[in-house]
């Protein structure tokens, strides 16, 4: 397939490599942001691959992950009504809440569907008018504006029995949450090119300019995120700290603008709780005013529910690059992709299911405490 | 409810091929009456399922069928039971018939016996159309006739409207082991070659795309067999064959894994020698799913000792159902019950057992 083989070639890889290593005279400590980079790069060994000094921090953009426990038992509460068609995609079904998980309501009764797209979410609303059918628009920016062009299309054709549990997070605000943290080890971010693809660049100078950090546009290949590592290294050996695109093949640096003013129209930016870390200031989006009549968790006034994290999980350190994940006392006893205590076990993105599924052959020495920065 | 006939979903294929023999009377689609066991399911079983299968000691129509034995090479049975519960019913390059006949037939034949006789039990929806049924029966009849085997004796029972899913399907086999054959998954050993008959991940591909709400354009085709004459092939070779699985769900990567488990040896794949199509990589690229725990349903996997790996692998080669046999890698003393993959960048990791249906991910 074009542009599948291509990013996966060994001897271009080895050339981006001898770069690298030819490149670093000292120990650097970056992130990538998307749980799909991190899900590639130890799928595919790169870590391995990489100086000894250069060490990869996985960042939060798993949007399973990072959806707070609070609103995983909203989607329990939802999804266990008898009127309740509740639509989600697959991942999210095995994401456990306070009291089970979306598969042990669909065994006890409750209508679940995984659907792969919102517009087939929608679809069955308009094909069950006396059900209410709920879509669980979760994720980034990448996976907003379908939800928001779904909500606007429930609208468009007057499709009331619908609505969307919404807990879409962005990327930014996160970025900084992670460089004002106390303790911060990163000096440069793989920025997750998918976002970008609908975002633009544009957020991101000024957060490489205050934070003094180089900021990488990568994309999901091997080669796109051994490029983008590339591109890092050569800007924390220069002094740099720039944005650069390194996936110019999906991103434009005005991004969509058509989705950015659908997601506009429909949601607004709000405060939100990520999972395991802890509310960041306008790092979200709820739907706007003038859709809120779509918004679920109004519609079945499950607003009210409040729930605490496992004390034992500490995929929020995960989640923030702190530690790595076989670094927690309960990865891979208590905590296995079968009884995941944290996101971060669940899904294919999560750090912590990566490392137990690629990474029990030889667990990498555990890390000397240090920090940077 | 949805429709029950409609199971099969609006691609039904033409049963223009398919006549009933004698109209089954007043009734287009099944009733509670045909499990009965009166009139009406006297006329299924005559009028659908004998032509279907065709097969003497069927059409004795006795409580069970007496087979004889004697003459037939080898003195241990293989003795096997598999259900059937796709949707849909009946897909690009197979159907439920087809799978429910190679199914069992693989189970025999992944023991090292040769298939010779199954069961067929048929749960059917009330509602389901009658040429529905006839059309995988007659599937079940021609699988069976490529396999070599003979569908012996059968059941139908019918289950309420909204309690099936159109129809159900379980079959049971016996084959004989051939003398000095002795294949268990817990016979692997460090230094056996592992080679894989053809082309990996095809069958749940195939599927998939066709699947309710997932449907997307591919040519790709079941590569649902019958894997009997290919085992022939390998144990003409040697008998010396220490285990033989069909990867089906799970795909190979659940497969080795219980290999890996039941023997205590470790495996290690070379990713690159996979043989993975690329309208299947490309779909799991883009579905987030692993080519190695996608289904087969006509592929197997051998360990064999290096001394005979190359003759079995021409031998399979030369087979029409191993033409794309290759050898994908080696069992080792090195972590135990662990599978472990080198990837296509010389770096190393661990192949591991599926957790449970594979869940399309998100972005």
């Amino acid at each position: 397939m074009k542009y599948l083989d291509e990013f996966q070639d060994p001897a271009l890889a080895r050339r981006l490599l001898d770069d690298i290593h030819a490149t670093v005279t000292r120990p650097w400590a970056m992130m990538e942001v998307c749980g799909g980079q991190t899900h590639s790069i130890i799928r595919h060994g790169l870590d391995q691959l990489l100086p000894d000094g250069i060490e990869l921090i996985h960042g939060p953009g798993c949007p399973v992950c990072v959806t707070p426990l609070e609103v995983i038992d909203k989607a329990l509460e939802i999804a266990a009504r008898p009127e309740v068609i509740f639509c989600s995609f697959g991942d999210m079904l095995r994401v456990p809440g306070s009291d089970g998980d979306l598969f042990r309501v669909k065994s006890a009764g409750g209508d679940v569907r995984v659907v792969y797209s919102p517009l087939d979410a929608l679809t069955l609303a308009r094909d069950n008018p006396d059900r209410e059918v709920v879509f669980f628009g979760i994720g980034f920016e990448t996976t907003a504006p379908p939800n928001a062009m779904t909500v606007h299309q429930a609208r468009k054709l007057g499709i009331d029995n619908f609505s969307l549990l919404v807990s879409h997070v962005r990327v930014p605000p996160a970025i900084e949450a992670i460089m004002t943290a106390p303790v911060c080890r990163v000096q440069a971010f793989l920025a997750a090119g998918h976002v970008c693809t609908v975002m633009g660049t544009g957020e991101y100078p000024p957060l490489a300019e205050r934070f003094g950090v180089p900021i990488v546009v990568t994309g999901f290949e091997p080669l796109d995120i051994l490029e983008g590592i590339r591109r890092a290294v050569h800007q924390l050996e220069e002094g740099r700290h720039e944005v650069e695109n390194a996936y110019p093949r999906a991103v434009a640096a005005d991004g969509n603008p058509v989705a950015i003013r659908m997601l506009e129209d429909v949601f607004e930016v709000v405060d939100r709780s990520w999972r395991g870390i802890g509310m960041i200031p306008q790092s979200g989006w709820r739907l706007s005013e003038r859709y809120r009549e779509y918004d679920a968790e109004e519609r079945f006034r499950v607003a009210d529910i409040r729930t605490q994290e496992s004390s034992v999980c500490r995929s929020g350190e995960v989640l923030q690059g702190l530690i790595k994940p076989h670094e927690c006392a309960a990865f891979g006893t208590q905590c296995t992709p079968r009884n995941p205590l944290g996101a971060t076990m669940v899904s294919s993105e999560g750090a912590c299911a990566a490392y137990f599924l690629y990474r029990r052959l030889q667990p990498p020495p555990a890390r000397e405490a240090s920090t940077v920065g | 409810m949805a429709d029950p006939t409609s199971v099969g979903g609006s691609d039904l294929p033409s049963f223009e091929g398919w006549t009933c023999p004698l109209p089954l009377r007043d009734s287009p689609t099944i009733v509670m009456g045909h499990g009965g066991g009166g009139a009406l399911s006297s006329e299924l079983v005559e009028h659908v399922f004998l032509p279907s299968f065709r097969d003497e000691a069927l059409a004795r129509l006795g409580d069970s069928a007496v087979l004889d034995l004697a003459g037939l090479g080898g003195d241990r049975l293989a003795f096997t039971t598999d259900s059937f519960v796709v949707r849909p019913l009946f897909f690009p390059g197979g159907s439920i018939g087809e799978l429910a006949v190679n199914g069992t037939v693989n189970d025999l034949a992944m023991s090292g016996a040769r298939p010779l006789f199954l069961s067929t039990a048929f749960i059917l929806e009330e509602g389901t159309d009658v040429t529905v049924v006839g059309a995988v029966a007659e599937r079940v009849g021609a699988a069976a006739e490529r396999a070599g085997v003979r569908v012996v004796t059968g059941d139908t029972k019918v289950v309420e409207s909204g309690h099936g899913d159109g129809i159900y399907v379980n079959t049971a086999g016996i084959g004989l082991v051939p003398d000095g054959v002795d294949v268990r998954p817990d016979r692997a050993a460090p230094g056996d070659v592992v080679i894989v008959s053809g082309e990996i991940g095809v069958h749940g591909i195939a599927i998939m795309s066709v699947r309710e709400g997932l449907e997307f354009g591919t040519a790709l085709e079941s590569d649902c067999q019958p894997l009997n004459g290919l085992v022939d092939a390998i144990l003409g070779v040697t008998r010396d064959v220490h285990v033989l699985r069909d990867p089906t769900r799970g795909g190979v990567a659940a497969s080795l894994n219980e290999i890996a488990r039941a023997a205590r040896v470790g495996i290690e794949l070379d990713e690159r020698a996979l043989p993975i199509p690329d309208v299947v990589a490309n779909a799991c690229a883009f579905l987030g799913l692993d080519p190695l725990q996608v289904a087969n349903e006509g592929k197997l996997l051998a360990f064999v000792p290096p001394a005979h790996a190359e003759a079995v692998l021409a031998a399979m080669r030369a087979h029409p159902a191993g033409l794309g046999a290759s050898v994908i890698g080696r069992c080792v003393a090195d972590h135990p019950g662990l599978v472990a993959a080198t990837t296509g960048f010389g770096a190393s990791r661990v192949v591991d057992l599926p957790l449970g249906e594979q869940l399309p991910r998100i972005c």
